[in-house]
């Protein structure tokens, strides 16, 4: 039953042991990193992550607690990538750091840097370390990487493949100046290089010290164990699936080009303890920038089962025993020079379409979609200095309901752990003012516990020059799904202030160019969570509750809930049995 | 002028109010006297206890000071009993409380929700803005703050927050809200944020103005209790209450700002032990106190206590003042031992604290915990079970618990079995101690442990070694160590405020007049709270970082206040700037401008000195009395014949090699093999490898 490795010296206890002290100095790394860091992505968001590969195969060996889901999936084929290119050749030495953005080797979007290092150990590659951050901009149409018309890579920054920015401890100034070169914010980018290094500094010192302490052999037996362990619970977690073949289906609005929905089709295979995810039916690859590379696929669909399987520890061992059918010729798995940019919508919808499929076939782990939607909005001027100014940020939505709670109002997405930056912050760095930061009332997809609620912020430019403003979103047209009887939640929305009246993007939430005068406002609407169960099933003084707070409408507790109020706002109890049908025969 | 504000007449008490024990030390500066004292708590009705421990001390009218730390506020905050409150905020940001940052509660998983401490309904907007240069947008209208004062009131709050938007800027907006609402509001239990916490960060600053109203209402009542009871003994002397920041305070500032006591009992914990490390020669500290639910510990670096800027009590619950750091996981004496499906064995975070307890108590609960091992293990004496009720442990039932759940599973016998769930537990605490050491550049080599609370001792051998610590002190009591804190503590007070200011071409002069205004202020405060300090200090400490960082790094200023300036300049801030951000971070930035952020400033009256050598043992004491025999335990896979101590018996200088056990009615000392206990004057226990 159990999977403990037998290297020598390595006994349950000292497994235990390890496996936390592994882990805690990757949560160091990814610390290390948030604290230095230089752009709010990484700061605030901590849209990074670092952690321990495997020497030949880059396969995740030690990741922290804390790192962006999407990138802990993603980083073993970062790794490879460096692998495949460096790994045979015979000038790699200790010191050396390769740097690279590149998106079809094992990268997600061009902002994404990846540092990989090798843990050198008596002449031998022990295994690697390895930190991505999101850099604030790489050149591009659009400030901020987020071009919602992009055609190709090109449009979207400048592609770095693998390529040494230490060579044996000395910094290869050349590539330092290429990449100054090519960004708008070249002071921001080096703070957050220099800071990608102070966390892989800190982590080469920690492991080696780690490692000299319990001895080579033992910490590769417990990583191997640890594989082992990931697979096992993977499999039990798995078994514990009844047999048979779940479909699912979501779709994109558009591609920000071409005004057609994408599908994103799965057939999910549970067959004894191992799992096909077949995503062949999706659509193919399309001309804007919402294609994903299969590495990509595959770190999402790690993201979704991770937190479903929550018990299950974030290496490698977890994914053996699933089988994934990504083809090329699906938007899933494209090559290059494919635009990319808007990878985070498309695996937002992917890890949707996972939940569906599982809420299929165990409605006991079923958890209805959340707001799906990063809403990557760029607001940009120039100071009276004639210094540009780049405001840009993600916003948050609701959380689906799920069997044990309401949705979480106002979460961020399952593949990051960021926070948003504070209003205050933002009204102090540039010449905006918010007028709303608030929760959108009747966002919530009704259910027996509902999804969270979505929010609405809306910004006065304060600017005397105005501001030109781009936005990169979903869900304009596709709702949030409810599972188990639940309803969808509220769409996407997106409209600012024009001389005329306010105006809404005719590709729902994607758009660029948008000029706005001084004084005149934007307001993003984001879409809550689906619902989970039957809303009719829902406690009547649950809903009394949601409608005093505002956050329900007595149009919407009546027509989706099916509860009526009395002219206090209490519960009708006759009345909600009526509307209930309950009672009768 | 002089800072000695006045002498103290009569003993001084320290009263610390824990869940199950009220525990008291009293100290009378005129004998040297030193006297303890340990009472069950009156769960809702701490008074009660609360008297009956000062009781037991001697007559209440004669004492001088009462010092107090409380988990009132801790508690009510936990199990979200604070009082019913209503927020007046600016148009669009109502919801601000209840959206958080955005975050969620778990990096994996997505279920759960959150329940801000007021409802939406309670939350009103009304006119009014400022902008983040602090420029005046729209002025409050004062009349909508009185009509949402008066709706409020209706809806039954009991307390109100005022939090404007970017008032850490310009508080006038706030200011004039303030006054409008105590014109109508019937209790003094109203506060706005700047006055509070002027610092930007609205999510930050609105959740800690509301939750100091929310524990308002409930630690003024309990304050004012206290009062009337102490009234009724006739007492006359001072009463005062510890802070989360290890400081103390008036009760008026408690009931201004019950926020700042949310880690009171905690706190006083380290400053004792800080102050009882420095007496015998250890100014390099880890406090460990293990509870039976969590292991608390805490860095005291150089003498100094670390404080954490912020603190997240629960998700969503953020309180941001100046707080002992504090790092806590989920490893207790009651927390549950298994395998789980993969091999691993797991120690916590579920725990089945002292209700039903540990297998060994007999209560309920069939899943072994860690307690379980240590009596398996011989480590806890089954016959004499600590500061509780029970008469003897279930010795048998633990050990068939560790055979069922974690031996049998992994192929171990019951004694092997109870070692991997220690060894697991240490390897967790070790964890959390190199988490507050290393990881803040701390060499742990340097730093001893001192356990407080019942159950640390039992562990900080194992912690010597799995962390290479260079000691343990157990103190004398260590039970008592928060009471004793109490008595200890400096008188503190902490503020903040934003600055946002670029290092390039400083304007000395205006930072030197904000620091020496902030500096008179706190001054003022300490001054003001009656009780005996020899002098008042005042430090600065600027938060900066690099233009373009949103984080930052905590630069305290060489300078202090002195003939009406601080004497700062452009150099002597840049010089700390670099030598703080080099130590935190390998790599300076030159060329990259620099912003400084906040100004800290603490003002610390420093209380006359205490003489531990009251704690001393009996000088009539010998080795021979205090020897209790040998009975077997468990170290290292096999069976070793330990002695037996009692530990309050030993006699200065008294030595005793591990492996040994010393016992006191409120903690159980291991020595393990290959360590050895030496008593200080102080009647400490050192613990170190044998040389």
């Amino acid at each position: 039953m159990t999977a403990l490795a037998t290297a020598p010296g390595l006994d349950p206890v000292t497994f235990s042991i390890l496996t936390g002290r592994l882990e805690q100095i990757a949560d160091e790394m990814d610390a290390t990193l948030y604290r230095s860091a230089f752009n709010p992505i990484i700061a605030e968001a901590r849209d990074a992550c670092h952690g321990l590969y495997h020497a030949t195969t880059g396969a995740t060996l030690v990741q922290g607690t804390r790192g962006l889901p999407i990138f802990v999936g993603a980083m073993a084929f970062a790794v490879k990538a460096v692998i495949d290119k460096f790994g045979a050749s015979d000038d790699l030495q200790p010191g050396d750091t390769f740097i690279f953005n590149d998106p079809y080797a094992g990268g997600t979007h061009l902002n994404d840097f990846r540092l990989v290092r090798p843990l050198v150990r008596q002449g031998r590659v022990f295994a690697w370390l390895a930190s991505v951050g999101h850099w604030l901009d790489i050149g591009g149409n659009v400030p901020g990487g987020y071009n919602p018309q992009a055609t190709e890579c090109f449009q979207e920054g400048v592609l770095i493949p693998p390529v040494r920015l230490y060579r044996a401890g000395v910094l290869q100034q050349d590539i330092v100046d290429i990449l100054q070169a090519n960004t708008r914010v070249p002071r921001s980018n080096w703070g957050d290089l220099n800071g990608q290094l102070n966390a892989l500094d800190l982590g080469e010192r920690r492991f080696q010290a780690l490692i000299d302490e319990y001895g080579d052999g033992v910490v590769s037996g417990a990583l191997e164990a640890a594989s082992a362990r990931a697979e096992a619970l993977m499999r039990a977690a798995i078994r514990a699936l009844p047999d048979g073949r779940y479909s699912f289906e979501d779709c994109l609005d558009n591609d920000g080009i071409v005004d057609e929905r994408l599908i994103i089709a799965l057939d999910m295979t549970i067959d004894g303890d191992t799992m096909v995810l077949d995503f062949a039916r999706s659509s193919p690859p399309c001309k804007g920038p919402v294609n994903i590379a299969r590495s990509t696929a595959v770190a999402c669909c790690y993201v979704a089962l991770k937190h479903v399987f929550t018990e299950v520890p974030a290496n490698a061992g977890c994914l053996t025993p699933i089988r994934f059918e990504i083809p090329e010729t699906t938007f899933l798995g494209v090559g290059a020079p494919r635009p990319v940019a808007g990878y985070t919508e498309t695996i937002l919808r992917m890890i949707g379409v996972v939940f569906g499929a599982l809420a299929k076939a165990d409605p006991s782990r079923a958890t209805a979609a959340p707001f799906g939607t990063i809403n990557a909005l760029s607001v940009a001027g120039h100071r009276p200095t004639g210094d540009r100014w780049v405001m840009f940020s993600f916003f948050g939505g609701g959380l689906g309901g799920n069997p044990l709670s309401d949705g979480l109002n106002h979460a961020n997405n399952p593949i990051s752990t960021a926070t948003i930056p504070p209003a205050e912050v933002l009204e102090a760095s540039y010449p905006v003012m918010f007028t709303q930061w608030a929760l959108r009332p009747d966002s919530a997809g009704p259910g027996r516990h509902r999804g969270g609620l979505g929010a609405i912020y809306e910004l006065e430019v304060l600017d005397p020059g105005g501001a030109d403003v781009s936005l990169l979103g979903e869900r304009g047209r596709y709702a949030p799904f409810g599972v188990a009887g639940g309803g969808e939640s509220a769409l996407n929305r997106f409209s600012w202030q024009t001389a005329t009246g306010w105006a809404e993007p005719p590709m729902a939430s994607k758009i660029t160019g948008v000029r706005l005068a001084s004084g005149a406002r934007l307001r993003l609407e984001t879409p809550g969570g689906g619902g989970w169960g039957d809303p009719s099933e829902r406690d009547p003084a649950r809903v009394a509750a949601d409608v005093a707070s505002g956050l329900v409408s007595r149009e919407a507790a009546r027509d989706r809930y099916r509860t009526a109020l009395d002219p206090d706002g209490g519960v009708d109890v006759a009345a909600t049995a009526a509307l209930r049908g309950e009672g009768r025969p | 002028m002089s800072d000695a504000v006045k002498t103290l007449s009569g003993p001084i008490v320290g009263v610390d109010v824990g869940g199950t024990f009220t525990d008291l030390a009293l100290f009378d500066p005129a004998t040297g006297a030193f006297r303890t004292a340990k009472v069950p708590s009156n769960r809702g009705d701490e008074a009660v206890g609360f008297i009956a421990g000062l009781q037991r001390l001697g007559p209440v009218a004669a004492l001088g000071a009462i010092v107090h730390g409380t988990t009132v506020g801790t508690n009510a905050l936990l199990e979200r009993k604070g009082a019913r409150i209503g927020l007046i905020t600016t148009p669009g940001f109502r919801d601000c409380l209840e959206m958080r940052r955005r975050d969620r509660p778990n990096t994996w998983g997505l279920w759960g929700d959150f329940e801000p401490v007021t409802p939406r309904q309670m939350r009103l907007e009304v006119p009014e803005r400022t902008l983040a240069d602090g420029t005046i947008r729209v002025a409050v209208d004062v009349a909508a703050v009185q009509d949402a004062a008066r709706t409020l009131l209706a809806m039954g709050a009991e307390a109100l927050a005022i939090v404007f938007i970017n008032a850490y800027a310009n508080p006038a907006n706030e200011e004039a809200a303030l006054a409008a609402a105590r014109a109508v509001w019937p209790n003094p239990h109203v506060g706005c944020s700047s006055r509070l916490l002027p610092e930007f960060r609205e999510f930050e600053r609105t959740s800690t103005v509301a939750l100091n109203a929310y524990l308002q209402p409930v630690v003024a009542s309990y304050l004012s209790k206290l009062e009337q009871a102490l009234a009724g003994e006739d007492f006359a002397g001072s009463f005062h209450i510890v802070q989360s920041n290890g400081g103390i305070m008036s009760v008026a500032g408690a009931r201004t700002y019950p926020v700042r006591t949310a880690l009171s009992g905690p706190a006083a914990g380290v400053i004792a032990a800080a102050a009882i490390g420095r007496a015998a020669g250890f100014d390099d500290l880890v406090t460990a106190d293990l509870g039976g639910t969590s292991f608390d510990v805490s860095v005291v670096a150089g003498g100094t206590a670390a404080l954490a800027a912020q603190t997240t009590i629960d998700f969503g619950l953020v309180v941001r003042t100046p707080m002992i750091e504090i790092t806590t996981i989920g490893a207790g004496g009651g927390s549950i031992a298994r395998v789980d499906a993969g091999g691993l064995i797991a120690v916590g975070p579920e725990s089945a604290g002292s209700r039903p307890g540990p297998v060994a108590y007999g209560q309920g609960n069939t899943r072994p915990t860690l307690t379980d091992a240590n009596i398996v293990l011989g480590r806890i004496n089954a016959g004499r079970p600590i500061g509780g009720t029970l008469a003897r442990l279930d010795v048998a039932a633990a050990r068939a618990a560790i055979a069922t759940h974690v031996g049998t599973p992994l192929g171990l016998g019951p004694e092997a079995a109870a070692e991997a769930i220690v060894r697991v537990a240490n390897a967790k605490m070790a964890g959390a101690i190199r988490l507050v050491s290393i990881e803040r550049g701390h060499d742990p080599a340097r730093f001893t442990a001192v356990p407080f609370g019942g159950g640390g001792a039992l562990h900080v051998g194992a912690l010597i070694r799995e962390v290479g610590l260079k000691a343990a002190l157990v103190p004398r009591y260590p039970g008592i160590t928060s009471a004793l804190g109490c008595i200890i503590a400096d008188v503190r007070h902490d503020q903040v405020a934003t600055l946002n200011r670029m290092l390039d071409g400083l304007d000395a002069a205006a930072l030197d007049a904000r620091m020496v205004a902030a500096g008179g202020e706190a001054r003022a405060v300490v001054a003001g709270s009656g009780l005996a300090m020899d002098r008042i200090d005042v430090a600065y400490e600027l938060d900066m970082h690099y233009a373009g960082q949103t984080h930052t790094v905590p630069v305290p200023l060489p300078v202090t206040l002195a003939g009406g300036t601080t004497g700062i300049s452009e150099a002597i801030v840049r010089a700390a700037f670099e030598s703080a951000y080099a130590a935190a971070f390998s790599r300076l930035l030159p060329g990259i401008p620099v912003r400084i952020v906040n100004l800290r400033t603490a003002a610390i009256g420093r209380r006359p000195p205490f003489d531990l050598g009251a704690l001393a043992p009996d000088p009539a004491a010998t080795m021979a009395a205090a020897a209790r025999g040998t009975r077997p335990v468990w170290f290292d896979g096999a069976w070793h014949e330990a002695t037996i101590w009692d530990r309050l018996a030993l006699p200065v200088d008294a030595m005793v090699a591990g492996p040994a056990i010393l016992e006191q009615a409120d903690a159980t000392i291991v020595i393990d093999p290959g360590l050895a206990g030496r008593v200080d004057a102080f009647g400490n226990l050192i613990v170190e490898r044998q040389a």
